[in-house]
């Protein structure tokens, strides 16, 4: 086992730290990274103090696609109308932001969700997170350098979309799971597909796995990289995969449960440092691998027992809370996605917090960087997996 | 352990410093004095029976009355309960007692309600825009918030 | 190659004029700038993988704005970011040419209304060739934003062309 590059806590940037004798002064330099460039995932903007091809400080400036969700959201005249922007908020996980919103907005009402209604929408978020994770998997790989594993997971990815085009019309941002209910009923031969797909992509998880998983060049480039720990990982409120990653086993599915996740067989995924330590990029790469299967399995499962039942009968007429406030927290594909809403008793909402998961991952990015070199930075943002549409909103 | 025993046991130790709380709502919440919220922070993530170890949200507020807010949603992984906090502070003297000493999250979220709402965090130790470019006029989240018509020479308004 | 094996077997000339050798070039070779800025982006991912191969037409990602011939704004311009645009965009070569995909881009999309921080429509900071509209726009509505641009290349006259100004 390698040992884990972290910077000693006395470190100095000193002019004896060459190791042929002679002395060379150092220098602190800033670097600029972003907001154009290929390995940020969108405009982040990473401001690097290095020491040759050492980071010393990371400071990430967001902010770039700031879309101003909030506010749309105050000045929408209904609670459906926030929908398609909790949409483009995580532009890879519409799915899951959606049911999200309806989950919070459904409390603040006190409705009861129709059974097949429940099916349908563990069904799309769990096909989801697997798009959502195939980016991720596919980016991480270019990132990289492996450009193969990137064209299998798109493909599989369009098939998955293409089971969303078939329901409700959309590739990217559906629109599709609305308070109370869902847009569209599921179209026939949906069911076949998807089985289809599930069988197909157990196939596809094994194929990246045996060229990127285990593949001695990825792993030496992730094994020991942007170690997390666990205490921190909590004191910085980290979620999803990336407090997987660092060995808490915790999952909003399961430990503070929506919809039936409870009533199917599945389990909760964490990192056990099996390449290098515990909360390394590989095992947050990993977590997300892992997961996939998961979610294959909870699918199968739900479109086999699914009930017949009408997908609108409990679509509210008219959304009119009365006064108060909710907080709702449920599990997207990059963590804790929470909508903290205020109502006066209007028909719009006075105030839509989103809690995204992003956001709060990517703080804890200058305390997991430091002391690695320059081309590690760019594995620990990759596996951190940012969408800047949701660290921005 | 229940709102109401976190209440008690809050109002028992700082006295003034809780104020009212509704602990009958759909989700039960306390408000904390502005001036004192690291205090009492600390202590509701130290003490054992409480260990409120996960700050889960931080939200700035613009409340009706005028005055401006942040709503603190935490939460315990240890002992799986939670909590909502409160606090509240003047258009006009808009101080709060940072939290990011105690939770490293606390960091962004309190830029971004600096960005938002223009709520200043006393002691936070890098208090600037986030979101928002540097020189970006006003606090949009502000309910009295007007667009500006140009910003850097770029038209805003469509 | 079926065609092309036997139309150059006897002294491989092929006579056309100087515009049409040179347009027929370019608009074979439109290098893109890869840079996403949002939803639309992952779309313009989709475009270059698997199922709908941009780089059929030529299209290949290049990393840094010095090498490129179009610049492909995918996404919610925001104003912070539209100073940087406008500075990549100066940093690309002549002959440039700017795809504006999406409604974001084209004028604000669904942030045309509240969107304190978004720049209604790209065309305010540079100039732009062709609009591709959609929320997001398929690939295939990509594709055919390229195809459109192909033709545009292939009418100009590199002596007649005007430099585009901001
Ligand atoms: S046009 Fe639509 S899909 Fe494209 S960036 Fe704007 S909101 Fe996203």
């Amino acid at each position: 086992m390698k040992e884990s590059r972290t910077l000693p806590t006395d470190y100095v940037s000193s002019p004896e730290r060459t190791s042929s004798g002679r002395t060379l002064r150092t220098d602190e330099m800033i670097l600029n990274m972003g907001p154009q460039h290929p390995s940020t995932h969108g405009v982040l903007r990473l401001e690097l103090v290095v020491d040759g091809e050492i980071v010393v400080d990371v400071i990430p400036h967001i902010g770039y696609l700031h879309r101003c969700f909030e506010k749309h959201a105050e000045h929408m005249t209904n609670y459906q109308q926030v929908i398609p922007y909790a949409d483009r908020m995580d532009y890879l996980s519409s799915m899951c932001n959606d049911w999200a919103y309806a989950l919070a907005v459904e409390k603040l009402l006190k409705i009861e969700i129709p059974e097949r209604v429940q099916y349908i929408r563990l069904i799309m978020a769990e096909l989801q997170r697997i798009a959502s994770h195939l980016i991720a998997v596919g980016t991480y790989a270019i990132d990289m350098g492996a450009f193969t594993p990137f064209l299998w997971c798109f493909r599989d990815r369009e098939r998955i979309l293409d089971l969303f085009e078939m329901t409700c019309g959309a590739r990217l941002l559906y629109n599709y799971i609305w308070v109370g209910g869902v847009s569209h009923d599921l179209p026939p031969r949906f069911v076949e597909k998807t089985k289809d797909f599930c069988r197909d992509f157990r196939k596809t998880l094994k194929e990246v796995h045996d060229v990127l998983s285990y593949n001695e060049i990825f792993i030496k480039r992730t094994a020991n990289v942007g170690v997390l720990p666990k205490d921190v990982a909590i004191n910085y409120a980290c979620s999803g995969p990336m407090l997987r990653g660092s060995g808490v086993d915790w999952d909003l599915r399961r430990d503070d449960p929506y919809g039936i996740y409870d009533r199917f067989e599945w389990a909760v995924q964490i990192g056990k440092g099996e390449a290098g330590t515990v909360g390394d990029c590989w095992d947050r790469y990993m977590v997300r691998m892992r997961e996939m299967e998961e979610s294959t399995k909870l699918i199968e499962q739900a479109v086999a027992s699914i009930p017949e039942g009408n997908v609108q009968s409990a679509i509210p007429k008219r959304i009119r809370p009365e006064a108060g406030e909710v907080y709702v927290r449920s599990e997207s594909p990059r963590g804790e996605l929470g909508f903290y809403i205020v109502s006066d008793g209007t028909a719009s909402p006075y105030r839509v917090k989103a809690r995204a998961p992003a956001f709060v991952n990517l703080s804890v990015l200058s305390e997991i960087s430091r002391g690695a070199m320059v081309a590690d930075l760019v594995a620990i943002v990759g596996s951190v997996d940012i969408v800047l549409g949701e660290v921005d909103r | 352990m229940t709102a109401q025993e976190i209440y008690d046991n809050l109002k028992a130790k700082f006295g003034d410093a809780v104020g009212e709380a509704k602990l009958d709502a759909l989700q039960p919440w306390i408000a904390i004095s502005e001036t004192r919220t690291r205090e009492i922070c600390q202590f509701l993530r130290d003490e054992p029976t409480f260990a409120f170890d996960y700050l889960s949200c931080l939200s700035g507020m613009d409340y009706p009355d005028g005055k401006l807010g942040v709503v603190y949603h935490l939460f315990s992984m240890t002992h799986r309960h939670k909590i909502v906090l409160r606090t509240m502070c003047t258009r006009e003297h808009p101080h709060i007692q940072s939290v990011s000493a105690v939770w490293g999250t606390a960091n962004w979220h309190e830029r971004e309600a600096y960005d938002m709402f223009g709520i200043v965090f006393d002691e936070h130790p890098d208090l600037r825009r986030i979101l928002c470019g540097d020189d970006y006029p006003g606090y949009p989240l502000r309910k009295d918030f007007k667009v500006p018509e140009f910003y850097n020479g770029m038209k805003v308004p469509y | 190659m079926g065609i092309l094996n036997y139309k150059f077997e006897s002294g491989n000339i092929l006579i056309t004029s100087l515009d049409g050798l040179l347009n027929w070039a370019r608009l074979s070779s439109l290098w893109q700038m890869q840079f996403g800025l949002a939803c639309c982006a992952i779309e313009m991912m989709a475009a270059s993988a698997s199922n709908f191969d941009i780089m059929r037409f030529g299209v290949i990602p290049r990393a840094t704005p010095r090498q490129c011939d179009v610049m492909i704004v995918s996404g919610t311009v925001t104003l912070k970011m539209a100073t940087r645009i406008k500075r990549l965009f100066d940093q690309m070569p002549e002959p440039r040419y700017v795809i504006s995909m999406g409604s974001c881009s084209n004028c604000g999309g669904p942030y045309w209304e509240h969107g304190y921080h978004v720049l209604k429509g790209v065309d305010r900071v540079i100039p732009v060739d062709v609009y591709v509209p959609g929320c997001p726009p398929r690939p295939e509505a990509l594709l055919e934003g390229i195809i459109k641009l192909q033709e545009k290349v292939r009418k100009e006259s590199l002596a007649k062309k005007t430099v585009p100004t901001a």
